[in-house]
Formats: structure tokens, sequence, C-alpha cells
């Protein structure tokens, strides 16, 4: 909650007369009265502007709407998602539709999972300050450093791991001292997790070559075929697997499950 | 905004009644789920099911088709274009393959048409990869564990959610494709979760017989998008994105196949003309049309722009007459209005209440049921939450999930939501969620085969933009998977056809003028009416009345 509670000061006294329920912010320097309870999303609509760029899902996941703002009598720079925060009196908001990062090109299928391949394709990692300004910025309470540390020691897993919930909005980026891209070689790394280190699925296998030796092909043409009432009566009569069920359960009834 | 006194109030009668549901759940006991006749008659209580929503297309394919007014009047208005203002000849773009839209869908159409030799370009109204893809969260269906399940019930359970009209050769695809999209995603490093042995974790969805969801986090979607969108800019060589570019109308040829797009920058307002030898409409649904003044769940960019296109160009439209209402979507506080609580919760054991902290439904109906239920009990019997809005809602018993689970069950398996109700001072693992049915999902949509491709050659339509693999009624985690299944068809029939197809014919908008000329014959008035939409107005309706020169409601210049 620190980031969006920011200590306001006396902001607010230096403006004109306030409305009731409204609170005056400042967008690009121009001054708007908007409703107190409103996103800055919501704001700028309410403004009057309309959305082309820093909008997207409105819901805090696809990371298009970072935004910086300030407050006249504090030095700090502060960052959020325009979806997600809640204007505050006096705020000074400047939108980043999306801060432009260099993104390496690569065959993920035939890197080594290591820390060195990270490395390699983003060499400037080891350029990190430890300033902690990237998890400050994390609109995702990711600690961010954190795994720009495991990335240095090497550790994929962690850096998967740790990174899991970013939104890739590049505030991280934008505030970076050591010019890194922490939301891109994340993604590298999530990916060569899941796709070298991670267990795998190994039951996929074989339900791929159940699919493809047409193992199911006949049932689902006879299906096909039945008429509505006939359906709904197979339907109806489905065994269901239990909500508490562990993953050992087996339906009794099996005679469409090939097991092999 | 924390929950208000009043609803602090109310809280303290679910947590009364928390104790015997849990103990209810722990022996297996659940609320009994409705009959096909009891389903049917609470349908009734549907949006679909006013007929004052409704009214009857008057051209094109689906002449005489009753569907929500707000699509009607997109269907019955002008293009963009002024046919006659357009020089073809000035050709901006050349391309084998122009894919629509940059969600799921298009993603997985890219990759596969370049994977089968041909050069793409991605259109997209927003940034990559933002769309309805990304906001998915509960999973992705597919039958992978074959001892317990296979692709007969999960036919079987589509098809039921579906009300038993669903196209069945596409049903067919979709569930024989599953377990290769989970194989294909898994090699393309998408994080599922697993247990320690790889094998993927499932839960329960609404209407499914098996557990069959597979996840990440509550992030499945994101996940999957973010992945696929890192992996098409790894092809920079054969896949060129164009953001903020929409298409505005597609080009056929004399011979009435698809010969590319016009194309419009939503910043610099140029149009540009595309020669593309296959066209893919990935475009998307429609919720932002927010059908009967319902609040959405979906992203800014769903304004049902492909329906447009892909009609006027000749395609008919189908099972568009229903529409998906998802029974949970947020309602308290006012700021995260609308957004999908996903199903999942409800999977893993929370109970939905009505005011008196009673449950009065079973929570895993199919989607249009549990919706149907909860609008009954608000609206009807009179038993919904009052919020400080003047709306009404319903529990969802959220904290229920780490009694039966364990203590940091909701904190590990709904990241996404428990920050997000955080931020606003509730504790979702503490205090249940106050939810309402919310516009989810375009049932229907273009007519496709199960080769993706349209009634126009050259044509294909993936994802939610297309009709049919739902019927009437979509099962969680069958849209995830719809859009990989189909967008992945897509590409490689897209690519196919341009191999045998050596030039398209010279491209044209006679079909614009043709549509035009069957408005005023219908004698419908258009006035200044343009559709594709493009994006939605939210700009406050105070300062739209000082913007003299705007033209058109709900689109850009």
């Amino acid at each position: 909650m620190s980031k969006t509670e920011s200590k306001t000061k006396k902001a607010v006294s230096r403006t004109k007369k306030k409305e009731a329920g409204k609170v005056p912010i400042f967008v690009m320097g121009k001054r708007y009265d908007v409703p107190d309870s409103l996103t800055i999303q919501k704001a700028l609509e309410y403004a009057g502007y309309q959305l082309v760029r820093g909008c997207g899902c409105r819901g805090g996941i696809c990371g298009a709407c970072g935004t910086v703002y300030r407050f006249p009598d504090s030095y700090r720079v502060e960052v959020g998602l325009a979806c997600q925060t809640v204007v505050q009196p006096d705020m000074y908001i400047a939108q980043i539709p999306f801060f432009p990062g260099n993104k390496a090109v690569y065959d993920i299928e035939t890197l080594d999972p290591t820390g060195a391949t990270v490395a390699a394709l983003y060499p400037e990692i080891f350029k990190c300050v430890g300033c902690g300004t990237c998890t400050r910025s994390c609109p995702m309470d990711i600690d961010v450093l954190n795994y720009v540390s495991k990335a240095i020691q090497g550790d994929i897993a962690a850096v998967a791991e740790g990174s899991f919930d970013c939104v890739m909005c590049g505030l991280c980026a934008a505030r970076c001292p050591a010019e890194e891209v922490q939301y891109n070689f994340a993604i590298l790394a999530r990916r060569l997790y899941a796709r070298h280190l991670a267990p795998k699925a190994v039951h996929l296998v074989q339900a791929v070559a159940n699919v493809e030796n047409g193992k199911y092909d006949q049932a689902l043409e006879e299906l096909k075929k039945l008429s509505t009432e006939d359906l709904a009566k197979i339907y109806k009569s489905l065994e269901h697997e239990p909500d508490m069920a562990d993953e050992d359960w087996t339906p009794k009834e099996k005679v469409q499950i090939y097991e092999d | 905004m924390p929950y208000t006194p009043e609803l602090n109030e109310l809280i303290k009668k679910v947590e009364k009644t928390r104790p015997a549901r849990v103990e209810k759940k722990r022996k297996g006991e659940e609320f009994p789920a409705m009959s096909l006749q009891e389903r049917k008659d609470i349908l009734k209580f549907h949006p679909d099911f006013k007929e004052e929503g409704r009214s009857e297309i008057k051209v094109g394919p689906n002449t005489g088709y009753r569907i929500a007014n707000e699509m009607v009047s997109l269907i019955h208005a002008k293009s963009r274009l002024d046919p006659d203002a357009v020089d073809l000849n000035k050709v901006d773009f050349e391309t084998d393959v122009l894919v629509v839209g940059g969600g799921g869908a298009g993603a997985s159409a890219a990759l596969l048409a370049r994977e089968n030799g041909a050069k793409v370009l991605i259109a997209t109204k927003l940034r990559l990869g933002d769309a309805n893809t990304m906001m998915a969260e509960g999973g992705i269906q597919a039958a992978t564990k074959y001892r317990k399940d296979s692709p007969y019930y999960h036919y079987l359970d589509a098809m039921g959610g579906g009300h038993f009209k669903n196209d069945p050769d596409l049903v067919k695809t979709l569930v024989l494709e599953a377990p290769k999209v989970m194989a294909w995603l898994e090699k393309q490093g998408t994080m599922f979760s697993k247990f320690d042995d790889g094998l993927l974790k499932a839960m329960h969805g609404g209407g499914t017989s098996r557990k069959r969801m597979h996840y990440a986090g509550d992030i499945t979607g994101a996940e999957i998008m973010r992945t696929l969108r890192d992996e098409v800019k790894n092809h920079p060589e054969d896949i060129d994105v164009l953001e903020f570019t929409t298409a505005v109308e597609l080009l056929l040829d004399e011979n009435g196949a698809c010969a590319g797009a016009v194309l419009y920058n939503l910043e610099t307002e140029e149009y540009f003309i595309v020669r593309a030898k296959a066209t893919i409409l990935a475009t998307g649904g429609s919720g932002r049309l927010h059908i009967q003044d319902f609040m959405t769940t979906n992203h800014y960019g769903a304004t049902g722009d492909g329906l447009i296109l892909g009609y006027r160009a000749g395609v008919p439209l189908r099972f568009l007459h229903t529409v998906q209402y998802h029974p949970t979507g947020a309602v308290f506080p006012e700021q995260a209005e609308g957004l999908l609580i996903t199903e999942k919760f409800r999977g893993a054991g929370a109970n939905v209440l009505n005011v008196d902290g009673e449950q009065f439904v079973f929570e895993r109906e199919p989607r249009d049921v549990e919706s149907s239920a909860i609008i009954r009990e608000c609206l009807e019997r009179g038993k919904g939450v009052p919020t400080p809005t003047g709306k009404f809602g319903v529990w969802l018993d959220s904290p229920m999930i780490d009694i039966l689970q364990g203590e940091g069950t909701v904190r590990k398996e709904f990241p996404g939501k428990w920050i997000l109700f955080k931020r606003y001072g509730i504790d979702i693992t503490k205090e249940p969620m106050l939810i309402y049915p919310t516009l989810h999902y375009q049932n229907g949509g273009l007519e496709i085969k199960p080769n993706s491709e349209t009634r126009v050659p050259g044509l294909y339509a993936a994802g939610e933009v297309s009709g049919g693999i739902h019927g009437e009624n979509r099962l969680m985690g069958n849209s995830l998977l719809d859009v990989v299944v189909f967008g992945r068809i897509a590409g490689c029939a897209a690519a196919d056809y341009v191999k045998t197809r050596a030039e398209a014919g010279q491209p044209t908008l006679d079909h614009v003028r043709a549509y035009h000329k069957a408005l005023e014959e219908a004698g419908i008035s258009v006035d200044n009416r343009v559709a594709p939409m493009i994006l939605p107005d939210y700009s406050n309706p105070e300062v739209r009345k000082k913007q003299l020169t705007t033209a058109y409601h709900g689109t850009l210049r």
C-alpha cells in the first residue's frame, strides 16, 4: 500500500477550491477535477480522454497502463498501473504507454537452461547496482531485485518462480538506473524453466498418442450421430469425479478410458 | 475500498453458517445440482430470454435472425470507408497470411502459419497480446488424464454445457486436439502448475464430469499469452506485427475470395491496403458492447469488429442469440466492477451465498444456469446483498478454501485476485467476495468448418469471433483451449491455401457497396453510424457534449 498511499502533505490547499467528493489531478500538467473514488484510468476518461494507448484489460493483468506520477511537495517519482491506482489529490500524472526494452531473439528449444544463457542474451544483468528501485516500482509486489540476483547467480528456477506474477508492464525497466529489462529476461527464465527444467508431464505423451492412434475416433463418431435425446441420456448418466477426490481416483465406468 | 460497516455486519451471517457448510463439504455432501428440467426452468431469468433486448437483422446472410440490439445496431451500420474514396492500387503491405488480431488465436495462427512456410503480418488493434486471452484466469480444459478421462467425456460435457446445440464436428476437433495443444504449450515453455512428478494439476469447472481444467496459478491466460507473444517476437524475419493498427474492412477479389484487408492506424488515422493470399480473423469477442447494460469482464478492445467484417463479406453468423454472463464478476469495490472472479474459486470449494448467508445453488452448474440462479436470488427473491452504489450481489465464500485445503491455499492458487483485493483493503482469505453475473463471452460468431475456413475462400476465423464450438453456452476452460486449437488449425490451413494459390486476384470493395445498397433497400436509417466500433467510448458525457466535431459515438475520428 505504501506505493499508492504516498504523503501528499499540504498539497490540496494550494489549488483552487475543492468540490465535494472530487479531487484535483494534473494530466500532463493540466488540471482536472475528478471523483475521488476513480482509478487513474477512469479519471482520465472522466476528464474526456478516449484512451488508445495505456489501456488494455482494465483489470491489472495485461500490463499496458504503467503510469508515473508525483506530488508537488515530494521529490519521489511514483509508479503504478492506471487501472489499479486510485487517484489522490494533486497527483501529477504521466502515462508511459510502454517503455521500450530490448528483447533477445532465441530458439527456446536449443537453449541451455543455465545462467550463462541468460547472461549471453542479456549481458546487462551484471550491471545491476542492487538499488532495489525495481522492487519498489513493481505494481505486482514482486521482489524484482531478488530475482535479478538469482539470475546473476544462474538460478533459473528461482527467477521463474520469483517472477511468475509479472504482468510485463515494464515499470521496473523504466526506473532501472542500470538499464536492465528485467521483465524480458524473466520471461526467458520462465520459458527455460518450464521447457527444460520442470518435470515433464509424461501423461501428456500417452494422451497425445491415444489421440493420434485414433483410439477415440469411433466413439466420437458414434456420439456425433446420436439424437439430442440419446446424447442427453448419456450425459445425465455420466459418473462425476468427486470434488475432493485425489489424483488416484478412477471411474468405475471404464468403457471410454484407454489406459495405455 | 474495504467493506463498509453495513457489509461487515452482513458478513457475520456468512461466518455463522460457515462451519456447518465446511463440514458438509468435507463429507462430500453438495447442494443438490439441478436436473435438466430445473435448469431449463431457471433459464428464464437469464438475460438471453429478455425478448425486448433483441431485434431482427435486416440485411445479409442472417436476415430475420434475432440477436442483441447492440449487435444489430453495428450490423445495421455503414462501413467506415467510402469504397469510392479508397485507391486499392496503392498497396502498402503484401504478405502471404494476414492475421487480424493479436490475442491467443492470432498468435497461435501466426506461429503455425510461419512454421508451415508462410510470411505473416499480424495487425492488432492494441498491443500484441493485449486481449481477452490475457485475462482468462481459471484454466484450459484438456482430457490428458487418460486413466480417468478421455475426449469422449470432454465431448459430452461440452455438448451438455452448450445445450446439445454445438456443432458436433467442431467439438470433436476441439476435444481431440486438446491434449496436443497442452503438449505444444508445454514445449513452448508455458509454466503450468504441476506436481513434483510432472503431472499437470487439474480442477473441476462448472459442468465438467472430470477434473480436466489445467492451469498456471490463477493467471493461466496471461501465462499462455505472454509465452506465445514472446515466441511470436522470436521470429521477426517471418512475422511482422503492426500494433495499434486495426482492420476496418476486408478486400474480396473478383472471384469472391479474400484478398486482404484495409487497416487503420489508430494514432495517425491513416488507412493502409494489405494484399494477402490468405486472411485469418482472430479479433475476439464483443463484451465491450455491454449488452443489456451489463458490466463486463472483457478487454478494452472487445467490440466485435471481426463479426462485422466477416458478415459484410458474406460469412453467416451462428449462435449469436446467446451471450455468456459469467456468474461471478466483482460488484464491490466499485473500482473492480465487472472483473472476473474465476470459477476456480468454486471449483476449489467456495460456496455461493445470499444475504442471509444461505446457500441457494450448487456451485458448479453450467454458467448460464449459475448466473440465472444468482439473478433470481437478487431480483426475484430479494435475497441479494445491497452494495453502497445501489446494486445487488451475492457472497462467494473464499475463506472456505483455506479452511478446506489448508492455510495459504488462496494466496498460492489465486495470487492475482488476492493482490487485487488487498489493494482495496479486502483480505479474501478471511472475507468473502461480493459478486454478480458479468458479461463474459460471445457464445456465437462467424460460421467456420473444422479446418477454420469460412465460406469465403481464403478467409479463416479462429477464437471467439467464430461460432459453433460452444453451442449456446461455453464451459469454463474451453475458450483458452478453443483459441489455441483453432488458431493453430487456421494457421496451418491458411499456409496450405497460400501454397496452392499463386496470386490473389484484383481486390475490390464491391461487397461493401452491395452492403450499403442492401441497408438502403431495407430502409435502415444509418445516420452517421459506422462499424466496426473499434473502441468503446467511456469519456464523460458532459465532456462529450462539448466535443463538437466528434462525429460518431464509440469510434475514433
